[in-house]
């Protein structure tokens, strides 16, 4: 398992060769790289930054992961997630799960990131024409983090 | 008991304060959230009942009726936005 907070871009294409260098026993991996886009609630965006509770933030994203082991049989979890100043484009979080099968990488792959969106204690703030504003959380986040049922 | 509090993203800017170190004279979230809403202003409004805020303790997110223990480590935060 690899969980990371860095400023740092990644690079999904290398993240996933080093979860399946050397094994031969996993037959899926699902992968999830979600990006900062040009627009937002109808403005441009040139640029965000993220900030994050440096110590929780760890410890959530590395519940998130334990959560999802507890609920479908995983061979392997990378979770990145990135801070700082990023612009339109740079990529913001990754999740890559590796399983035997399809089903239970898409499922956790997913699962991971519904719940890290209102779990892991991240908050961006953008740029744009009229000033900076803090991004609100959207309900239908809670909504998509609901249909897994309770922990 | 003593607490610290830290304070993140919109809540700290509005509050102007990014941690602080107080006394609480209560034993739960709710009498630590009553202490700084009778700050008035900012305080007030922003932990107002309604206002959409979070509280970590020592790092988890609880609920309001959870219970402080001396020293513990509280953050007050907006709902989250990473992802």
């Amino acid at each position: 398992m690899k969980i990371l907070v860095q400023s740092e871009a990644f690079e999904l294409g290398a993240e996933v060769d080093a979860l399946r260098r050397g094994r031969t026993d996993i037959g899926a991996i699902a992968s999830f790289v979600g990006l900062a886009r040009d627009m937002n609630d109808g403005s441009d965006v040139a640029a965000m930054t993220l900030e994050h509770y440096p110590g929780m933030t760890e410890k959530a994203l590395a519940a998130l992961v334990e959560e999802a082991q507890s609920r479908w049989t995983l061979l392997d979890v990378t979770l990145i997630h990135r801070v700082g100043r990023l612009l339109p484009g740079d990529p913001i979080v990754l999740v890559a799960v590796a399983g035997s099968h399809r089903g239970e990488a898409f499922a956790a792959c997913e699962f991971i990131m519904d719940y890290l969106k209102t779990r892991a204690p991240f908050w961006k703030k953008e740029v744009t024409p009229e000033g900076e504003r803090w991004v609100e959380a959207r309900a239908s986040d809670d909504v998509a983090a609901t249909r897994w049922g309770k922990t | 008991m003593k607490l610290r509090v830290l304070y993140f993203a919109r809540l700290r800017e509005r509050l102007g304060c990014a941690e602080e170190t107080l006394d609480c004279a209560g034993s739960t979230v709710a009498d630590l959230v009553a202490q700084l809403q009778a700050r008035g202003g900012v305080w007030a409004e922003e932990l107002a009942t309604g206002r959409a805020y979070r509280v970590a303790v020592n790092q988890d997110i609880v609920a309001l009726d959870a219970a402080l223990t001396e020293n513990a480590a509280v953050a007050i935060f907006p709902p989250v936005t990473g992802g």
